[in-house]
């Protein structure tokens, strides 16, 4: 395996929520994400699934310090993040940027689409001229699929695809290692998803770029993904190869995951395991295992424990289950 | 469609409604009781004959309305009936550089610093700055300027005695000070109010989250990317604001002795100086307009989405 950039380890991010109503309310911590660890090589993709409101988007926010962490430590290269001073951090963009769900709402709409490619590279590159701006405003575009004419064009011209591209071309301008993509399709239609995905897979491919790709999709997760990290109310399920986890599901949440996914073969009988009852409220999760109110195979030890992400194989393949052993995938 | 064209289709359609407001001001001040040359005592009924053949007040009223229509159309306002020897284009020209020079530096004052207070109240939101700025900015749009200007000045022309307390010689700076400060307090509470909302809104929209993420140092995510955004409501509010200031505020331009045309609009109504009236409405609703316009010309500098097309 080649070198590790980044290692977050036992990541916390709580946001104090006011309980109730009036004046004696008290403030709970909402447990967004709740310890998380992994890490992540040199030009590799790793996923982050989950339902809606598990944590993935807060995670990948909390990396890049857009959101303070509340505890727990992001290393990048060595180099422990949360102890940077601000102006430092702002520097430390030029080697990890992030693409957003909402490809329109997250561009200006009053600048031009060749300012908004070229700002990052303003603040985080002074020293280029600006005719060596442009020449990396367009080799951008050119990357992306945009060509050079609509280098004036405003944000509202441009299709949803289009302005996921500007959004990309923005992330890839300034040459980082890791772009973290926060659900970057789910906005998307199903055509125009297929082809934002091959663009990151390219990029990724000749920009040696480490990605984080954060999704609820799962069919989209396992074409790009090379490993997945299952997040269950703020909490890692279950982290595998991705060929492992689909083929060899361990944790039963991610078993219940799998099984929801349509299967577009209308011949095959499809039988999907339902999880009972609804997500627990992250202001006050299950003790112990914090998936067990859904699980069918929760016993009294699963309440009264947290497990830990144990190792399941030689292969990487880590699962945080009390029962994972006598649980057959 | 560029902004030329803009500004010339709303010049055209500024003619009807500006026809609109001259017919039901007239109207509507012939239908008050009374009339420009009623006294205490009653005129002999031979010298009231005269005065009103002279002013064409013995017509019927739909001809004075016609002859009325043709004079400003020639853009003359007519005599005043109470300001004797003076006409109302000569009274409007005396009076409007004072309101003009009083009003624009108070809107220039409040835009600078009640854009520059709502920003700072909204970066730090629930703050001890973000209330110290909202109680004060509620205080100035509650306190109304007839209390606020005599309390200015008590203080500054009579026990410290650094300004004049009232008094206009050529109109110095030390005579604008207070009556600047009294106009401009009540609208740069007002333009605070209004930037911290809207600027509070702005900071939590995607494409300032993407700011923050590219690395941009906070200086310039405030000013390139929120304020544009947040300032809209506040250009949308200083049209009409602007037109009312610079046209004069009657209990300013009375507590300090200011000789603008804020008066003439409340003499003129209560003496039923019809013509007075009539030029100051006019001259009030053709500065709305153009301000109103230049409102929409600032908008599509501000956001592309509305050159208007």
């Amino acid at each position: 395996m080649s070198e590790t950039i980044l290692k977050v380890e036992d990541l916390k991010v709580y946001f104090p929520v006011r309980a109730g109503g009036g004046w004696g309310a008290k403030t709970l911590p909402l447990k967004a994400v709740d310890g998380v660890s992994f890490s992540l090589h040199r030009g590799e993709t790793l996923g982050i699934v989950g339902e809606s409101g598990c944590g993935k988007s807060t995670l990948g926010r909390a990396i890049l310090r857009l959101i303070d962490p509340t505890a727990g430590q992001v290393v990048w290269l060595g180099e422990d993040l949360a102890s940077l001073s601000n102006t430092a951090m702002r520097r430390k963009r030029r080697q990890m940027q992030i693409i957003f769900q909402d490809p329109l709402a997250s561009l200006d709409p009053r600048l031009t689409i060749g300012e908004i490619i070229a700002e990052p590279l303003r603040e985080l590159e002074p020293s280029l001229s600006r005719a060596e701006r442009r020449v990396r405003v367009e080799d951008a575009m050119a990357r992306v699929g945009l060509l050079p004419q609509m280098i004036n064009r405003y944000p509202h011209e441009f299709s949803g695809g289009q302005c996921q591209r500007i959004g990309i071309a923005r992330a890839i301008v300034v040459r980082p290692a890791l772009i973290i993509c926060d659900e970057p399709v789910s906005a998307l239609d199903v055509s125009v998803q297929a082809q934002v995905v091959n663009l990151l897979m390219d990029l990724q491919r000749d920009l040696g770029l480490s990605l984080l790709f954060i999704s609820h999709d799962l069919s989209v997760v396992r074409h790009i993904c090379h490993r997945v990290l299952v997040l269950y109310l703020g909490c890692v399920m279950e982290l595998a190869s991705s060929r492992a986890l689909f083929d060899r599901p361990r944790h039963p949440y991610t078993q219940a995951l799998i099984s929801a996914v349509p299967i577009p073969d209308p011949e095959v009988t499809h039988r999907p395991i339902l999880l009972e009852g609804d997500l627990p409220s992250p202001l006050a999760p299950p003790s112990g295992c914090v998936f067990r109110t859904r699980c069918r195979y929760a016993t009294d030890k699963c309440a009264q424990t947290r497990p830990a992400l144990e190792d399941a194989d030689a292969g990487g393949h880590q699962v945080s289950c009390h029962h994972w052993k006598e649980i057959a995938s | 469609m560029s902004i030329a064209s803009l500004a010339i289709r709303r010049l055209f359609t500024a003619v009807p409604t500006l026809f609109i407001i001259i017919t039901a001001a007239f109207f509507m001040m012939r239908a008050a009781p009374g009339g420009p040359f009623d006294s205490e005592r009653a005129l002999l009924p031979e010298i009231e004959a005269n005065i009103k053949a002279a002013y064409d007040l013995d017509k019927p009223l739909v001809d004075q309305y016609f002859i009325y229509l043709k004079r400003v159309v020639r853009g003359d306002f007519g005599p005043s009936y109470k300001f004797k020897d003076f006409t109302v284009n000569e009274l409007i020209a005396t009076g409007f550089p004072t309101s003009l020079k009083l009003g624009g530096a108070a809107i220039i004052l409040a835009l600078a610093l009640g854009v520059s207070l709502g920003t700072a109240a909204a970066l730090r939101q629930n703050s001890l700055t973000d209330h110290v700025v909202m109680t004060a900015a509620m205080t100035g749009i509650a306190v109304p300027n007839f209390v606020m200007a005599p309390l200015m000045a008590l203080i500054f022309g009579i026990y410290l005695k650094v300004l004049p307390v009232a008094g206009w010689e050529e109109g110095t700076i030390k005579d604008m000070v207070l009556p600047v400060i009294a106009l401009t307090l009540p609208y740069t509470a007002y333009i605070a109010r209004l930037t911290r909302g809207s600027m509070i809104e702005v900071l939590h929209t995607n494409y300032v989250r993407t700011a923050r993420a590219k690395g941009l140092p906070e200086r310039r995510i405030i000013l390139r990317h929120a304020l544009p955004a947040a300032i809209l409501p506040v250009v949308s509010f200083l049209g009409p604001a602007t037109a009312g200031i610079i046209t004069g505020s009657v209990v300013i331009e009375q507590i300090f002795q200011a000789p603008g045309i804020g008066r003439y609009f409340v003499q003129g109504a209560l003496n039923r100086d019809y013509t007075l009236v009539m030029g100051v409405v006019i001259f009030y609703a053709a500065l709305i307009m153009l301000f109103n316009l230049i409102v929409d010309l600032v908008y599509a500098l501000l956001d592309p989405r509305v050159r208007y097309k």
